[in-house]
């Protein structure tokens, strides 16, 4: 029913890689709650384009490093 | 759960146990009368009220126990899609009223449709906007 994205991202492990950053305290950084991170990470929603820079820039990291589409 | 899934869950459950609640005074009210003899004026406007001021009560309620959670782009995202889909019973429900009415029914007749998809636009986008909490928004 619903059309799941071909993105997939890597934030848990850059939540893993910087200092076991919990959701809570990612998505209390990006100002969304911790069921949207959740869903975000899972890839059951696309977050807005801010969204996904703002969640780059946590990890100060280029953009293409937290999302990829496959070719 | 956040904040707004539980909202959701709030206004789906409330809008079935308000109809549910108007239907029952309505047909117990028939048993010495006709249907359409039934005053069911104050019955709808007093269901409806009820069901306002249950839904500010319960909101108040729920932000206080839970913390009011921000809205984000999520939340809002699907709010406007199960609204969006809920839409289509209040088209089907004013088409059908419309009819109703150049066919000169019993204005009881008329109410009690538009009131229905009212109630079954709300179940509807309640449903909805379950699935996509529950099993996430398609794409970007």
């Amino acid at each position: 029913m619903v059309k799941p994205t071909s993105v997939t991202n890597s934030i848990k492990a850059l939540r893993a890689s910087h200092g076991e950053m919990t959701q809570a305290d990612l998505a209390g950084r990006i100002g969304v709650t911790r069921q949207t991170l959740n869903a975000i990470e899972q890839g059951k929603y696309s977050p807005t384009l801010e969204l996904a820079f703002q969640i780059a820039r946590v990890f100060e990291v280029p953009l293409d490093d937290v999302f990829q589409y496959p070719a | 759960m956040s904040y707004e899934e539980k909202s959701t869950w709030v206004m789906g459950v409330l809008a079935v146990v308000t109809y549910g609640i108007y239907v029952a005074i309505i047909l117990s009210q028939t048993a010495d009368r006709p249907l359409l003899e039934v005053d069911y004026v104050p019955v709808l406007l007093w269901t409806i009220g009820a069901s306002i001021v249950a839904s500010i009560v319960i909101h108040i309620f729920l932000g206080a126990k839970t913390g009011l959670d921000i809205k984000d782009p999520r939340d809002r995202d699907i709010y406007r899609r199960g609204e969006y889909i809920g839409q289509s019973f209040l088209v089907i429900g004013a088409l059908a009223a419309m009819l109703m009415a150049m066919f000169e029914f019993d204005t009881f007749w008329i109410a009690n449709v538009i009131y229905l998809a009212f109630v079954l636009s709300a179940i509807l986008s309640f449903i909805a906007k379950s699935v996509f909490y529950r099993r996430g928004l398609p794409t970007w």
